[in-house]
């Protein structure tokens, strides 16, 4: 009888492991630099040419990088959320200009708000290659130590930001 | 209205199906003979209702019903006619009547041919069949109903994919699911078999042309989704090992392993537990392959919009029919006996060789497909598993296959002599061995491509071997031959015709992408493709640059070749149409990428040696199945 | 909803399924034979070398020009994977994680004639007893 049940109980194991796959994304990719510094760059700021943005800056505060685009249309979704958490003044929030030209961020920006304390203009988004990215919006929390402790892939929500961003920051802010 | 009564048909046909699913079987159980009579009425009554609201679906679409949501979707008052009737099948609900019509269409046509079988095998047959079709209609029902109306309606719809506006729409879906579907009818006989306790050659005979016809329509579907993906994807590829391409393929190996398993049960009343459980396996592949589709577990290019919900439900149908044949399988399996003794070396060792190999192989195919999500799910990290795993694995897995496919029909029955069949083989495997290495060196063959010409030329060799010795000994002329012994002579050629196409393309097929102005010159292949002309043409839904390319061999012209790239109007979405000039030992391959300058265009050009014997191969495999599936012992004494 | 995801989904197709020119030196064939070991991450059932999505193309791009620099194919694949993780492999990389997919096929096929041989064996005791 035991022989018999085995195509049974094999059955059972891809059920379940069915079953748990209903609940994953095959899409999502998730990040390899998940607790690995943060790649170093060096970018022109968008609405400053002669200036210039580094990680190397931001050591010593928790810091947030989000990846946008003016062309890009669910940035647009997040958009809100992000001056909301811009006005709590909780984390330094730093955009990155991705595959954009000057004028039409800066429009951008002009025309929805600005979030962010300054903006990297990754023009040829090689520096974006470097975080990983593979579409737009991304948002990646950073450390003290200039360590990535969290990838959002796709819009912010309210609650992503409430339930896991700031919980996040406020950990890393008493380190 | 005319929806209404197609959604209402398809509750009727629930109705039915429920009856039919419990009652005859409960009939059988007991010996009551009114209950199981009922098993042939309710299956043409499903018939009724599934196929008038088929209809009902056909007539939205044609009618231009734009207030029917599905219609909506996946069509457009520019369609032509004839993809306006193949649009029913083009998005996930209305495939799905097509699975469920198709279920109806081989449920009837058993009941129809059943005359000489005993009613409880006919009323335990159809009884599983109208389970299937309950969990399918709930399915369709509950949570993809493909009457759904849009209100307000809309005044024109999405339009159909333009990949999809193409021939390939019309006959690939319904041959593949007339395969996928026919396999349900070897389950309800195993199913049925192990509910009666009688499991013996006259099942395996009445099982056989069944199980033999749905392998040749999954074949003829397999075949025409990669002749078609050749042709329309623009790139010249014909299998990417994707998904879903995997999941129609599992099935066919493993029904494959079935066919040759239900051989030896047949004639000599052995492995009868193993060709249940291969049944049951190769069904619940095809069920399986639907989850894969339509649940957003894996990526591909295949899939319907998903829903987890309608995953979840088709998850639990899966592990009630599934579950439930395993465990009906578990309970009796034991009671059924061990039948026909055979020796170490016989033709049933062959074919359980057979079927060990090509169940490895299903299983490799299975894990590639699944080990993705299994270490997702186990938090193991996110793996891809690609072309380059599957060719790497599943080459060496088919190369005894190949090796034994030509030794077996030699082998006797119950017990055989090694030394015997050696003599008799030895100088065709030396021919075969000399003609794959002469062959490799004068064309330059890679070790895989030797590899692959050596075996094709050993199965070829032998099976025509094994024709003449049969013509030899007096059993008439080739087409007076057992149909079933033809059809193993078609099918087994085929797969070497086959071989012989894989490994000469994927050996020196060339590729050549270049950014040409119109006047250039690229050669390739040993032949020249002049650019010469470039113009605008209009096609009924959409607008396309069509080029001219002449292609010369030492100035004499080969071909004219005119790729194009459309751009459907409704949907904005750009298309390349390739060029292709066929030929029986090479195809030439133009395709159009984007437009770089005012007068020039990227162009890939490609030479693919011998591909049109894949495509031969495929079609010989199937004539081997049609042939065998109508030898005379098989067909009806008296209707 | 599902017409927002639809009209995405055959945006991505069509951007897809273009083409973009490489060339046919050395390089250049280096680079496709790499890329089509690799999984484009936004046309996620093509692979590097054949997707036409811009992230592909600025890729391929960007693993010409470190291939011209000097970097060996192994480490062009390196640089790949140190940034989007082995998911952008086709080609599993033999790992504990992945021995049973790399052996289980061979695993399968022993395992399967050792039962075969086994079953044959105790059938043929049976009779003689």
């Amino acid at each position: 009888m035991n022989r018999f049940l085995i195509p049974f109980a094999l059955f059972i194991f891809l059920l379940i492991m069915l079953g748990l796959g209903l609940r994953l994304n095959p899409h999502e990719v998730p990040s390899p630099l998940i607790g690995k510094p943060a790649p170093g760059f060096q970018l022109s700021q968008l609405q400053a040419p002669d200036k210039f943005i580094t990680p190397q800056e931001l050591k010593g505060q928790v810091w947030l990088l989000n990846v946008w685009a003016s062309w890009c249309v669910s940035c647009r979704l997040e958009h809100a959320a992000l001056m909301d958490l811009a006005s709590q003044h909780r984390v330094t929030m730093i955009g990155l200009n991705y595959k954009d030209t000057r004028l039409n961020g800066i429009n951008a920006l002009r025309e929805l708000g600005n979030p962010y304390q300054v903006s990297g203009f990754d023009e040829n988004g090689r520096v974006g290659v470097d975080f990983g990215v593979y579409g737009v919006p991304e948002t990646f929390v950073i450390d003290k130590t200039g360590v990535i402790r969290y990838k959002q892939i796709g819009p912010l929500t309210a609650e992503v930001i409430t339930e896991k961003l700031l919980p996040l920051i406020k950990e890393l802010n008493r380190a | 209205m005319i929806p209404e009564i197609g959604n209402f048909s398809l509750m009727l046909a629930l109705c039915l199906a429920l009856i039919q699913g419990i009652v005859p079987i409960v009939g059988a159980a007991r010996g009551n003979q009114r209950l199981m009579q009922l098993a042939r009425p309710t299956a043409a009554g499903q018939f009724l209702f599934v196929s008038l609201a088929f209809g009902c679906l056909v007539y939205a679409f044609v009618t231009n019903d734009f207030s029917v949501a599905y219609v909506e979707t996946n069509s457009n008052s520019t369609l032509p006619l004839h993809y306006r009737v193949a649009a029913t099948w083009g998005g996930h609900e209305g495939s799905l009547l097509l699975w469920v019509e198709m279920l109806v269409l081989w449920m009837n046509a058993v009941a129809l041919f059943s005359r000489q079988l005993p009613s409880a095998m006919v009323a335990r047959v159809l009884g599983v069949m109208g389970l299937i079709s309950v969990g399918f209609l709930s399915f369709l029902l509950f949570t993809s109903n493909p009457f759904a109306r849009l209100l307000p309606a809309a005044i024109n719809g999405h339009d159909l994919n333009p990949l999809l506006q193409d021939i390939g729409m019309i006959i690939h879906p319904p041959l593949l699911y007339m395969g996928y579907v026919g396999f349900s009818v070897a389950f309800s006989f195993a199913l049925a078999a192990l509910m009666g306790g009688q499991l013996d050659a006259s099942w395996a005979r009445w099982s056989r042309p069944w199980t033999l016809l749905a392998w040749m329509f999954l074949t003829l579907g397999i075949f025409v989704g990669s002749f078609w993906a050749y042709y329309e994807l623009g790139w010249g590829g014909w299998w990417f090992w994707d998904a879903v391409e995997n999941a129609s393929f599992m099935p066919w190996l493993v029904g494959t392993a079935l066919i040759h398993s239900l051989a030896v049960t047949e004639k000599r009343d052995s492995f009868k537990n193993w060709t249940v459980l291969l049944a049951i396996i190769v069904f619940s592949l095809s069920l399986l392959g639907t989850f894969l589709v339509r649940s957003g577990v894996l990526t591909s290019v295949h899939a319907f919009a998903t829903d987890p919900r309608r995953g979840l439900f088709i998850l639990v149908f899966l592990g009630i029919v599934i579950g439930g044949a395993l465990m009906l399988y578990a309970w009796r399996a034991p009671q059924v006996g061990l039948g026909g003794r055979f020796s170490l070396f016989s033709r049933e060792t062959m074919l359980l060789l057979n079927n060990v190999m090509l169940l490895a192989a299903a299983g490799t195919v299975f894990l590639g497909t699944l080990y993705p999500l299994f270490l997702d799910a186990l938090n193991l990290g996110k793996i891809s598993v690609g072309p380059p795993y599957f060719e790497a694995v599943f080459v060496p897995l088919m190369t005894p296959v190949l090796l034994l496919m030509a030794i077996g029909p030699f082998v006797r029955w119950k017990e055989a002599s090694l030394k015997e069949v050696w003599l008799r083989l030895r100088w065709i495997a030396l021919v075969a061995v000399l003609s794959g290495i002469g062959l490799a060196l004068t064309l330059k063959f890679s070790m895989l491509m030797t590899v692959g010409i050596t075996l094709a030329a050993w199965v070829l060799l032998a099976t025509v071997f094994h024709v003449a010795q049969q013509l030899r000994n007096g059993a008439g002329k080739l087409l007076s031959l057992p149909r079933s012994f033809l059809g193993m002579v078609a099918a087994h050629i085929g797969i070497a015709i086959f071989v012989i196409g894989v490994t000469l393309v994927k050996g020196h097929e060339v590729v050549q992408d270049a950014n040409m102005h119109l006047g250039d010159k690229a050669t390739v292949g040993g032949m020249d493709f002049r650019f010469i002309d470039m113009k605008k043409i209009h096609g009924p839904n959409y607008e396309a640059a069509q080029g001219t390319f002449v292609v010369t061999r030492h100035s004499v012209e080969v071909a004219v070749m005119k790729p194009e790239k459309r751009l459907f109007t409704v949907q904005q979405m750009p298309m390349t149409e390739a060029a292709i000039d066929r030929g029986l030992t090479r195809d030439l391959y133009v395709s159009l990428g984007d437009q770089t300058s005012a007068n020039s265009w990227v162009v890939r050009i490609q030479h693919k040696p011998f591909v049109s014997w894949i495509w031969g191969g495929c079609l010989l495999m199937a004539l081997g199945g049609l042939l065998a599936a109508s030898d005379r012992r098989y067909r009806l004494k008296k209707l | 909803m599902h017409k927002i995801f639809l009209l995405l989904l055959t945006l991505a197709i069509s951007v897809c399924n273009a083409q973009s020119v490489p060339g046919n030196s050395e390089l250049d064939l280096r680079m496709m034979r790499i890329a089509g070991e690799l999984r484009c991450l936004v046309c996620q059932n093509q692979t590097l070398a054949d997707s036409n999505a811009e992230l592909a193309i600025d890729l391929r791009k960007q693993l010409r020009e470190k291939l011209a620099s000097g970097m060996s194919d192994q480490e062009v694949i390196d640089f790949m994977v140190q940034r989007y993780g082995d998911f952008v492999l086709y080609k599993p990389r033999l790992q504990p994680s992945t021995w049973l997919l790399w052996f289980g096929p061979f695993l399968i096929l022993i395992g399967g004639l050792i039962f075969l041989v086994f079953r044959i064996r105790r059938l043929q005791n049976e009779d003689r007893s």
